[in-house]
């Protein structure tokens, strides 16, 4: 009996892991930077280049850093949520501007809206680098320390804001900055 | 699969894609209208053929993130052509070999490294294949020893004797003729 068994079982196990394995999106590679100071980067911002926005400039506050670009087809889609969580006042959402020709983002913002409090251009995408991106949009939630606790690879989904982005942001804000 | 991921994908790998839909070709095309126009100004240098010598050499060791399958060396998506130069400026300013892969470690994770570091977490990948074949042997030893055990000689009685013997002669014999 156990002759048969035995076999059964190793390919019980085998059907498991490739079932996981099937089920998994091999473009969400965990990022390092979770739990980790967000990069700091001081740029111009889209709507008014002679002024900069530096990330240190958030400390004491919650925010979202969503990075987005014109030619960027997913962000798009996404717009329309954005546009909404901002209107909701949950948590300000800023902008990286993401390798893109400011007339073209500035274009696209003027046709679909702007969530975003304010947008930085990083034009030649290295404080994309430093942030680990590879693929817009993606979104990073950073607390009141500078300190990136969540980091959503993709557009965000209701699903996405209900489960993680805003119960995270509401425990942060609960908390008021200390630990 | 997120339609992302596609967006930008390499530009000299559409013959590769062209199994995928026409959608996805699609938006490929246009990432990469859109993308020419925003390539990072390369230096005006003349290109240093020790820098790119260890450049290519690093570069076959890490994945690009956006076309898994490709080394940074082979990619020819925008991201990889960012981080080719970030490595090529790193290069130049003297950081050592370790320091450019934690350079990129500390943004992109352990997945960008096709050599995956030795550690806990990574020692069934490593050693897992080896306690396999381990276990196999284990396995194939022990029912080849078992085999041999369940096989008993049996002496061969007159009868089989006197007729192994008349196989053999009328054997001899055809050969012979």
């Amino acid at each position: 009996m156990t002759r048969y068994l035995i076999p059964l079982v190793i390919f019980g196990v085998l059907v498991v892991f490739l079932a996981i394995g099937l089920g998994r999106d091999p473009h969400e590679v965990p990022s390092p930077l979770i739990n980790k100071p967000a990069p700091p980067f001081k740029l111009a911002q889209l709507k008014d280049p002679s002024k900069t926005f530096s990330a240190e400039e958030m400390r004491g506050r919650v925010w979202l850093l969503n990075v987005w670009a014109s030619w960027c087809i997913s962000c798009r889609d996404e717009h329309p949520l954005l546009l909404e969580y901002a209107r909701s006042g949950a948590v300000p959402i800023y902008g990286l501007n993401y390798k893109d020709k400011p007339e073209d983002a500035l274009a696209w913002l003027g046709e679909l809206g702007d969530p975003y409090v304010l947008s930085v251009s990083d034009l030649d995408g290295r404080i994309g680098i430093d942030y680990g991106v590879y693929g817009a949009p993606e979104t990073y939630l950073i607390d009141q320390q500078g300190v990136i606790r969540f980091k959503q690879i993709g557009p965000v989904t209701p699903d996405v804001w209900t489960k993680s982005i805003l119960p995270q942001v509401q425990e942060l804000n609960r908390q008021g900055g200390y630990r | 699969m997120f339609i992302w991921s596609a967006v930008t994908c390499h530009r000299f790998g559409l013959r590769q894609l062209a199994a995928a839909s026409t959608v996805s070709l699609l938006i490929c095309s246009a990432a990469i209208v859109a993308s020419a126009q925003l390539r990072r100004p390369v230096s005006d240098d003349p290109p240093d053929p020790a820098v790119e010598q260890r450049l290519t050499k690093l570069s076959q060791e890490l994945r690009c993130l956006v076309c898994q399958n490709e080394t940074l060396a082979d990619s020819r998506a925008d991201l990889a052509e960012d981080l080719r130069e970030e490595i090529r400026i790193q290069i130049r300013a003297g950081k050592s070999d370790q320091e450019i892969i934690s350079f990129l470690t500390q943004r992109y994770g352990d997945f960008i490294l096709y050599r995956p570091p030795v550690r806990p977490k990574t020692y069934l990948l490593w050693f897992g294949p080896f306690v396999l074949l381990l276990a196999g042997l284990a396995i194939l030893f022990r029912y080849v020893k078992r085999r041999r055990d369940m096989i008993e000689e049996k002496p061969l009685s007159n009868a089989d004797r006197a007729q192994v013997e008349k196989l053999l002669s009328s054997a001899s014999r055809k050969e012979t003729a």
